[in-house]
């Protein structure tokens, strides 16, 4: 099945563009987005804070099941235009990572359908080309973790 | 006769997987890898050796230590590089669009 989502990461550039439609109206994307409670369900991770306004700033932690912190990430957001765009800094706390810039832009394309791009901007090439070796990583993992999973229904 | 040892089969492992997942952030020695793990430190070792002689990981030698790091052309061979951060997005998205329909529904 063809994935919806596109991925352009052109090389030698410090920048990927992340694309996707969804089958929902935009109003309903963006919601997902600026609700605290909707993206803890979504990303699975727990809101600390998320202010959705110029000067603004956001910050997440996922912990596993024994309540140890795994994930930290933090940013500031720069600009807040409800249901067409927001632009926010991104920050995973205690990894050698550095700080990407995101774009997110909100199109509708139709009453029920709608378009979300993200543009991420990276310090260096090389600080991209490691943020495509670790989601590659990652994805590696998860598509082992949904194959398992499935293994073990058929048990 | 040195048994090649199959790809699939190395990232099988899910203590593998994990240190693929440490060294994509950075190169690292045995030593720091190991020190990530509960395992004993020749499991750990044994893993490499497998990463190794599959070709996933890389040596390095860099003063007196070795350092293991990704390498990018054998991992191109078994997928896509973006191909698996693409699916991890898309399933997340995914998620966020059953979440918004069934809230849809709800209203």
């Amino acid at each position: 099945m063809e994935l919806k989502t596109k991925i352009h990461a052109e090389d030698g550039k410090q920048e990927i563009t992340i694309t996707r439609e969804f089958d929902l109206p935009v109003e309903l994307l963006f919601k997902a987005y600026a609700e605290p409670e909707i993206v803890e369900q979504w990303m699975g991770t727990k809101v600390v804070k998320l202010e959705n306004r110029k000067h603004g700033s956001w910050q997440f932690q996922t912990s596993d099941a024994a309540g140890k912190v795994v994930f930290e990430a933090n940013g500031t957001i720069h600009e807040f235009v409800p249901e067409q765009r927001f632009t926010r800094t991104f920050e995973m706390e205690n990894a050698p990572f550095g700080i990407q810039l995101e774009f997110f832009d909100f199109e509708k394309l139709t009453d029920n359908t709608s378009k979300l791009t993200m543009h991420i901007v990276y310090k260096s090439v090389a600080a991209r080309d490691q943020m495509l070796q670790i989601g590659f990583a990652q994805g590696l993992n998860m598509a082992h973790n949904r194959l398992q999973t499935i293994v073990d229904k058929l048990k | 006769m040195k048994l090649r040892r199959d790809v699939f089969q190395a990232i099988a492992d899910p203590t593998r997987r994990a240190i693929l997942v440490l060294v994509a952030s950075q190169a690292m020695t045995a030593g720091a890898i190991a020190s990530n793990f509960d395992t004993a430190r020749p499991t750990v070792s044994k893993h490499l050796q497998i990463l190794t002689e599959c070709e996933l990981l890389q040596q390095e030698q860099n003063g007196r230590e070795i350092f293991y790091h990704l390498n990018l052309k054998k991992i191109k061979e078994i997928a896509d590089f973006i191909e698996p951060f693409r699916k991890m997005w898309d399933d997340r998205f995914n998620k966020l669009e059953n979440i918004m329909q069934q809230y849809k529904s709800k209203k």
